[in-house]
């Protein structure tokens, strides 16, 4: 029954930012693509328009457009002894669905990692000596310097606002003084700051430390990018992360890429097909294309030449799992390589409670903000301390949607009169400062199949075993404290602080920055893929996106997960159509 | 045929035309040069649940009010989930695609789990309002030998204060996820805009100074801890423009 279609040079599995990246560079070097994406069509004038964008109930709290965990979650424990039992609704991260996938509801806060990022283990050790044995921590096998240009593109493309720091080796006041060399400055200037930020930056630089405002995916102004798309002035609507931006104001596949993509007769895009496994050939040496089902439940088989892996890094995991490429990670012997080293984001903040000054939070934008990165990476000393890696503390104003967010000074009850109240006094007098910590790799947190639940199709789920680890509880210990200091400096009346202390909990919206499970690396003993993100068994199928990163450093990913793109898709351009094989040899 | 039907029609097999251009019978297929696939009277607008429907019995309805108004109450300082109508938001919410449990994974097998596993209960909403609001009524005629609704209003704290401290439990049901259930749709209803049936007449907004669904507010950045006042605006306007 399975319905054999024309065979592609190139298949996409999923069309969100890579997917959006991988057809704009392959179909301009000619090749013919197909993108099939599970989810439906989405664009600014139908699905999210200024007239009808801004509604908190329908996008965040219905999950108007993130993936149907009716259809398809994942389950999670929190260690190897308990039972893992599925995500039966949406909490600590909201995978997205649909034509441009989470790029459509981000918030657009574009770091680029640090240069001992992407050499994780090798920097640290050489530092501070031997890592733990239960610490996974490996090296990217690319480098920052090697993915500085494509850092660069990406920040054309996306219109990234922002103030740099060190151009080419030079100093630039204002800018983080501790990001890594920069080719150039960011294509437009940094956002406009508001009170919050500027009593953050006062706060900072009166503890020694040196802010810089956050760079940004809203644009600062009128932009048009590299493909001559058009972007508009942000409007500091306050509602980006978990929205769609009605303004073509904030960097999506749809106002940076789709427009000219969708113009080119080498481009076609299916949607409402999910894929259900990659193929093989008969020999087991290479990808042979995707099967996919559509929206009415036909199976069809679509051969490739190049098959590109760029669903959200849990599907991705679970789609190589399924399709048996790859080793699985055996928790127990350290062996094997596929769902190894997830890892995610260690928060904590300290809200600011101010008593006769407004700090208007709804006046907002998804990446208005302003950072300091001094306690990030390695770029403070960590002899003696037990940990590595770091965070970003930031003041970022990003909404005041008041189901979401309506904070209360500690000792307020949960609901009644008194807790009523509490909201009003403080709902437009509140901001927050928060820890943007690494989180690092662990023998223990680890992503498989789940032995007895599945999806609409009756595939198994993937399965989450996940709890913060010993470097997380230390590192955000020392942190913290620094959050503290500097949240006290900002005028308030009082603070809260909100420790990162317990095990993970699933409930909570923490952030969507899941990573690892298809990590890349320098040996197929301990990676899925190679150092141009093509996987290690089967030398046609590359694989994009948060899944790659051997750990997850102290910043939003999205930065360093176009850079990803865009560096593989180079290297399949450059390297792999001229000699179709392993480009690291083994 | 009149005429609206027929340039409903036509821009159908228009699109047909120009979008489906070759390929799978199901599943869209998008892209070969066309462009950009927008298309007439396909806006995504929002779905708000008509005016009449409804879950709730007259007796549940009842008592669902009388829980929010303990949750978010009236009093001095302001209005609550009375005058925004919250009860109306749930009925309306339960009786769609929320109460249904549509969107969540409802697979068995079932079990408690740890409290960081999250909702486990195998009722999707609106059954889980059903079968608690039946045993929160078996408790307080137990305890009180009267129905929750009619307890006064520190009995009524007092019920939901253990309900939250998890010091009263259900046989059939999960107090707590009932209890955080409710009080999630107590806050969504007060606070969501008003064209879901709560937050009547903006008075959530309106009490914290909320300016709602507006979407440009670059002449105010420069506020520097002053006051804004702006009066909210909602997704279907603002008082006096249009019928709620």
């Amino acid at each position: 029954m399975t319905r054999r279609m024309p065979d592609v040079d190139v298949v996409i599995v999923g069309f969100g930012w890579t997917g959006a990246i991988m057809a704009e560079k392959l179909t301009a070097a000619g090749l013919g693509v197909l993108a099939v994406e599970r989810g439906p069509w989405r664009d600014t004038p139908t699905h999210f328009p200024t007239t009808f964008a801004q509604d908190e109930l329908r996008y965040y709290w219905r999950h108007g457009m993130f993936q149907e965990a009716s259809r398809e979650t994942l389950t999670f424990r929190n260690n190897r002894s308990q039972t893992a039992l599925p995500m039966r609704r949406w909490g600590s991260f909201l995978p997205g669905n649909g034509v441009g996938g989470a790029g459509v509801h981000w918030n657009g806060q574009t770091f680029r990692f640090l240069p001992s990022d992407f050499v994780a283990r090798s920097h640290n050790e050489e530092r501070y000596g031997p890592l733990p044995d239960d610490m996974t921590v490996q090296d990217y096998g690319v480098t920052y310097d090697e993915l500085e240009p494509h850092f660069d593109y990406f920040e054309r493309i996306a219109g990234i606002s922002g103030q740099a720091g060190n151009v080419k080796g030079n100093l630039i006041e204002g800018g983080n003084p501790f990001e890594g060399v920069r080719s150039d400055h960011y294509p437009n200037p940094p956002m406009q700051m508001t009170f919050s930020q500027d009593r953050f930056t006062a706060a900072a630089r009166e503890l020694g430390l040196s802010p810089f405002p956050g760079p940004s995916a809203n644009m600062s102004r009128a932009y048009t990018n590299p493909l001559g798309m058009q972007l508009a002035p942000c409007t500091y609507c306050g509602f980006c992360e978990k929205y769609g931006c009605g303004n073509y104001s904030k960097a999506s596949p749809q106002t940076t890429i789709l427009p000219e993509l969708m113009r080119r007769q080498n481009f076609v895009l299916r949607t409402n097909s999910e894929v259900l496994s990659i193929e093989k050939s008969r020999d087991g040496t290479r990808a042979s294309g995707v099967r996919y089902v559509d929206s009415q439940g036909e199976e069809h088989l679509q051969p490739a030449q190049i098959v590109i892996l760029a669903a959200y890094p849990l599907q991705n995991t679970r789609l190589l799992l399924l399709s048996q490429i790859g080793q699985p990670y055996n928790p127990a012997t350290g062996e094997g390589v596929v769902g190894k080293n997830y890892c995610y984001q260690v928060m904590s903040s300290a809200e600011v409670f101010f008593e006769d000054e407004y700090t208007n939070e709804f006046v907002g934008a998804g990446a208005l903000g302003a950072v300091v990165d001094d306690y990030n990476g390695d770029n403070f000393d960590h002899s003696g301390l037990g940990f590595i890696g770091g965070g970003y503390i930031a003041c970022w104003t990003t909404n005041a949607r008041p189901i979401e967010s309506h904070p209360v000074p500690d000792g307020v009850p949960e609901w009644g009169s008194k807790w009523k109240r509490a909201v009003r006094e403080n709902f437009l007098k509140t901001t927050s400062v928060g820890l943007h910590g690494a989180s690092m790799a662990h023998r223990t947190n680890y992503l498989d199949l789940d032995p007895t639940y599945t999806d609409a199709w009756g595939q198994p789920l993937l399965r989450m075993t996940y709890d913060f680890t010993l470097n997380d509880r230390l590192l955000t210990a020392h942190i913290t404290p620094i959050v503290e200091q500097i949240a006290r400096g900002m005028g308030g009346r009082e603070i809260k602080v909100n420790h990162r202390r317990g095990s993970y909990d699933v409930k909570p919206y923490q952030t969507t920055h899941n990573t690892g499970g298809t990590i890349m690396g320098v040996s197929p003993a301990n990676s899925v893929t190679n150092r141009y993100c093509q996987n290690w068994d089967l030398p046609n199928l590359f694989i994009t996106g948060a899944g790659l990163f051997p750990q997850n450093a102290g910043y939003n990913p999205t930065g360093t997960v176009a850079a990803l793109a865009y560096w593989s898709a180079d290297a399949i351009i450059n390297q792999y159509l001229a000699a179709p094989g392993p480009l690291v040899q083994t | 045929m009149n005429v609206s039907r027929r340039r409903f029609l036509n821009s159908l097999l228009l699109a047909g035309t120009a979008l489906a251009v070759s390929g799978p019978a199901f599943g869209r297929e998008y892209g070969r040069g066309a462009g950009m696939p927008w298309q007439p009277m396909t806006g995504d607008v929002p779905h708000h649940g008509t005016r009449d429907e409804r879950f709730l019995t007259a007796e549940e309805r009842a008592t669902v009010a009388a829980i929010c108004a303990r949750l978010i109450p009236s009093d001095d300082d302001g209005p609550g989930a009375t005058e925004a109508d919250v009860v109306t938001f749930i009925d309306r919410q339960l009786a769609g695609f929320y109460g249904r449990g549509q969107h969540w994974y409802m697979k068995g097998p079932f079990a408690e789990g740890s409290a960081t596993q999250g909702f486990q209960s195998e009722h999707a909403p609106a059954e889980l309002y059903r079968r608690s609001l039946v045993e929160l009524d078996q408790h307080c005629e137990r305890e009180f030998a009267s129905p929750f609704r009619s307890l006064t209003e520190e009995q009524q704290d007092d019920v939901l204060t253990r309900l939250d401290e998890e010091e009263i439990t259900f046989q059939r049901t999960s107090a707590k996820a009932f209890f955080d259930l409710i009080l999630e749709n107590t806050i969504e209803g007060f606070f969501a805009d008003p064209i879901y049936g709560g937050n009547r007449n903006m008075v959530a907004w309106q009490y914290v100074g909320f300016p709602g669904a507006r979407y440009d507010y670059r002449d105010y950045l420069n506020h520097g801890g002053a006051r804004l006042e702006l009066a909210p605006v909602s997704l279907m306007g603002r008082p006096g423009w249009s019928r709620q």
